[in-house]
Order: structure tokens, then sequence, then C-alpha cells
């Protein structure tokens, strides 16, 4: 197509003007708020303890999350390409199910579940707190993380087919050894970024988890909820800021981290 | 290569590869695709997944199908409804448009610094929800330094949702203007067509799959969509309250059944338009191959 020299410039003003009010100059006052007052007051705003039991939260989270998404993401990521049984397309559907369900919904789906009012409600007599407790927000996230793992192992295990696993288990090797020696490293790529995408979006995720979440300031206060916290109930609107700083430099090391790993992948 | 990131996972591509299984593979593969494996499996996504949408659409009919009904029919209900489609139709529009400019821009133009610009539309896919309202706030909220305040007003509602959706429409627009055949554009070109024309008639077409695709996507992510207004938004019932905030505030007042029914309302909005996506994707992948 071709376009003269003014459209074409036009075009590109209008592109950067809408990034611009979007997304850059909203993040460059963010910044500017947050290191304005220098880098000390930021980091004493982010070693409060509250924040640091808040990282703490989101961090053991995330070591709850992550492993269990490795170990059922594979095997449904296996099933979905080895397995020939019935269902198969349901199975597809399910996986995909969360991306289209709002997180207040998963946290209302939750709670109905595990609440003391809810189907499992059992629980809760037997001492054993569901909703309001760490089990909710890990529950939670594993919902919204769901499909990451199974995506991304999904094609790999499609492009690497079956030949060498089958001359493993020809040459004598048990299923164990054929997944741990064969199967596992010719994913690893294809998993390690499903696991980065699990990561960041358990530490971002704040909907689904608010609604489980009890919200006691240095207990149950994920990173997001503290951000949310410190600018609704605390009017602390600095430290709101300088706590979603942290989030947001997170972020930024996920994206880093997955356009290397694009590049591994692609080359390997 | 920035313009894949994020594709894979979260945007779901339409339409979704309905994977055959691998020829000539093993009835009993070692390990993982026997039964075993296979019941574990569905055990842990029905608990995970569907056992608490199962409490939840069970929930919302406690009171049988009138009892639901009045639920989502309830005036603010109902009004948080509207808002939500509203709001979340707008956005998309406005998605459809910039992202294809934006998408545009990115191919077809070249200047200084685009590769960053490039990057800077994965950003919003990257960022927590809730960040992306204090980011916003920052510039359009009450201390905003250029004296725009849009909290606790739909256009606040719109640049939220606008924010969280805007990798959608660029992501799945871009790669097909990477592909598509230029030389079909210089023929309409030469044959007196203009700029204008030659997109309308030529690039736009081609783009429509694609498009369709991604402003679909970002429709029924705004409308589930939370973290992003919680703060901007407002949260005035019949105003600006969108419907996840009613839901939320039906929770925190104990009346889990009007929640619970809303929640079946957004989720059915959110499926028949995923499921509309597939049907239309579908339909040009046929016509696609009939071409070919």
């Amino acid at each position: 197509m071709r376009t003269s020299t003014g459209t074409r410039l036009t075009l590109r003003t209008v592109a950067l003007a809408y990034l611009f009010a979007l997304i850059a100059v909203p993040i460059g006052v963010i910044l500017w708020r947050t290191f304005g007052e220098g880098v000390g007051a930021f980091v004493d705003s982010i070693r409060t303890p509250a924040a640091i039991s808040a990282l703490n939260l989101s961090l053991l989270i995330v070591a709850i999350v992550v492993p269990l998404n490795v170990v059922f993401g594979v095997a449904t990521a296996l099933a979905l390409v080895r397995g020939s049984f019935r269902g198969r397309g349901l199975l597809q559907a399910v996986v995909d199910l969360p991306f289209a369900v709002s997180p207040i919904v998963v946290g209302v789906s939750l709670i109905l579940l595990w609440g003391v009012d809810g189907w499992f409600g059992g629980l809760d007599h037997l001492g054993i707190r569901v909703i309001f407790g760490l089990p909710g927000m890990v529950l939670a996230t594993i919902f919204v993380t769901l499909p990451f793992v199974v995506r991304e192992v999904e094609p790999v295990l499609h492009e690497i087919g079956t030949d060498q696993e089958q001359a493993a288990a020809t040459l004598g090797a048990s299923s164990a050894q054929t997944l741990w020696r064969i199967t596992l490293p010719a994913i690893r790529w294809g998993l390690t970024y499903g696991v980065v995408l699990t990561i960041a979006r358990s530490l971002g995720e704040f909907g689904a988890v608010i609604m489980v979440s009890s919200g006691f300031p240095g207990v149950s206060q994920t990173l997001t909820l503290l951000v949310h916290s410190r600018y609704i109930d605390d009017h602390n609107t600095y430290g709101a800021y300088a706590a979603a700083t942290l989030l947001m430099g997170l972020a930024v090391v996920t994206l880093l981290l997955m356009t290397v790993l694009d590049r591994k992948r692609s080359t390997t | 290569m920035t313009a894949t990131l994020f594709r894979r996972a979260e945007v779901p591509t339409l339409p979704a590869p309905e994977a055959p299984p691998t020829p000539g593979a093993p009835k009993a593969r070692p390990g993982l695709g026997r039964p075993l494996g296979v019941g574990l499996v569905g055990l842990w996504l029905s608990l995970i997944v569907l056992l608490p949408l199962a409490a939840l659409t069970v929930t919302s009919f406690e009171q049988g199908w009138s009892g639901f009904w009045d639920a989502v029919t309830a005036p603010v209900a109902l009004a948080s409804l509207r808002v939500t489609v509203l709001v979340s139709v707008v956005v998309a529009l406005v998605n459809a448009v910039m992202g294809t400019l934006i998408a545009w821009v990115l191919v077809r133009d070249d200047f200084r610094g685009k590769r960053f610009v490039d990057a800077l539309i994965d950003l919003p896919f990257a960022l927590p929800t809730i960040v992306a309202s204090i980011v916003l706030l920052a510039l359009y909220g009450p201390n905003s330094p250029i004296g725009i305040h849009l909290n606790a007003t739909r256009p606040g509602l719109l640049v939220a949702l606008a924010f969280v959706t805007l990798p959608f429409v660029v992501r799945s627009v871009q790669p097909v203007l990477i592909e598509a055949d230029r030389e079909v554009e210089e023929a309409a070109a030469s044959l007196g067509a203009s700029g204008w024309t030659t997109f309308r008639r030529i690039v736009l077409p081609t783009l429509a799959p694609a498009l369709i695709s991604g402003t679909g996507l970002s429709f029924a992510r705004a409308i589930g969509e939370y973290g992003s207004v919680v703060l901007i938004g407002g949260n005035i019932p019949r105003r600006t309250q969108v419907a996840s905030q009613y839901i939320q505030q039906q929770i925190e007042i104990d009346r889990p059944v009007n929640a619970a029914a809303v929640s079946v309302a957004l989720l059915a909005i959110a499926f028949v338009t995923l499921f509309v996506l597939r049907l239309l994707a579908s339909r040009s992948q046929r016509r696609e191959e009939a071409s070919a």
C-alpha cells in the first residue's frame, strides 16, 4: 500500500500519541512520584513490616503454585497430546475455561464451594480454613494460572513426536526413566516459559485473591492487596505508588526473561 | 521477537487448534498417557475448575429459575450489567481502530525507537491489573498533574479497560500484516486506487479474521475486568459500577445467590462471545482452505 508521507506521519503521530497518553506517560508519572522523594524513601516504604510480609506471602503462594502447575500441567499436556480417550475435547475446553472467567467470579465460585456455607463447608468444622486462609488464595491462584503450563508444553510435545520415547522404551527404559531422560529435557524451554507466565500472573493476581483473603495487613495481604489497601484504607498514596513500582519492576523482569527464553526456544 | 511474546498463552489463538492425536502413536504409551494419568488429570481439573463453577451455578438457581431471574433483573444488578456491556463494547471498538492503526505503524512505518514502542505493547499484559489502576490514577486521578480528573466517571472506566486490553488487537493483527501479500496492494495502487480504497478493499478483508478475533477477545476480557477499574471506577451504582464490582458487593453484604446469579450471567456473555468467535474463525478457515 503506497501511502503519502503526510498520511504516514499522521498515522504515526496518532499511534504514538495514543500509546503515550495510555501507557508511557502514566508510568512515567508514577515513577517520578515514587522516586521524586529519593530512592531512600522508596526503599523505606517497601521495607515496612507489612510490605515485607506481603512480599513473603506472594512468594510463598508462588512457591506452592508453581510445582503443582508443573506436575499437573505436564500431566495434562501429555494426556491431551498422547492420550486417546473419550472426552479429550472436553478436557481441552476445561483447560481454556479459566481464560473466560472473571477473577471475581473465580473468587465467588471458590467461596461457594469451600466457604463455611459452601459444599465443602464441613472442612471448616474440622478446623481447616480454606476461604480467608492461605489454601483459598492458593486455590484462586491455581485457577487463574492453570492454562499456562499446559498451553506452552502442548505444542512442544506435538512437535517432538514419540520416536525417541519409543526407542528408549524398546531399549528397556522404564516409563519413569523415559519421562525423566527423554521427555522432560525435550520440553524444558516450553515448560520454563509456562512457569515464567505462571509466576508473573501469580504475583499479579488481584481480583480472585482479594475475594478469598481476609486481608489483614502483615498476615494475609499479598503485594497486590497491599497496593489496594494502602491506597483505599490507609490513604497512603505514596506507599501505594511505591508498592506498585515494586510490582512493576517484577513485571519488567518477567518481560525480559520471556524475551530471552523466546530466543532460546526458537534456536534450540 | 517481542511481537510473539504472550501470544501463545495469554491470547488464546482462535481457531483453537483441535490437535489430532499424533499419527502412529502407540495406544499404551509409557507414563502419563495411560488411563491412570488421565483419571488423575480429570480429578485435578474437576477439583480446581469444575466443582467451583458447579457450586456457583447451583447456588444461582437455589431459589429456582424465578429467583435467578429476579436476582439478575434487580435494577442495580441490571444497571451494572448494562454499564459493563456498554463500556466493553466501546472499548472493543476503540481497540479495533487504534489496535489496527498501531499494528500498521509498527509493521509498515519505520522510525527511531520503534522496537521500544513494540515492547511497550506487551506491558499491559505483564503488569498486574491493580498496578494498571494505580498508574492511571497517578495521571488521571485526583492529584492529576495535568488537571484531567477521570476517577469515578465512565471515561475513567474506558481508559482503564483500554489499557488492559490494548495488546489483543495489535498482537493478532500484526503478524497477519507482516505476512500480507504487498504485490496485490501495489497492483491496486497502480490501477489508480487511492491509499484509503486499497486499505478498505484489499488490506482490511485480509485482516478481518484477526481483527474480529482480537476485538472479540478484548471484549471478553473487558466484561470480567475488576482490578484495573476498582480504584478508578468509583463503584457508583447505576453510573460506574461494573458487574464484577456488583458481585463483590453482594458477597460482602452476604447475598450469595445474587452474586452467583450475576456471575452466571457474566459467564454466559463471555461464553457466547467466545463461541461466536470460534464459529467465525472456523468459517473463515474453511473459506481459506476452499480458496487455496
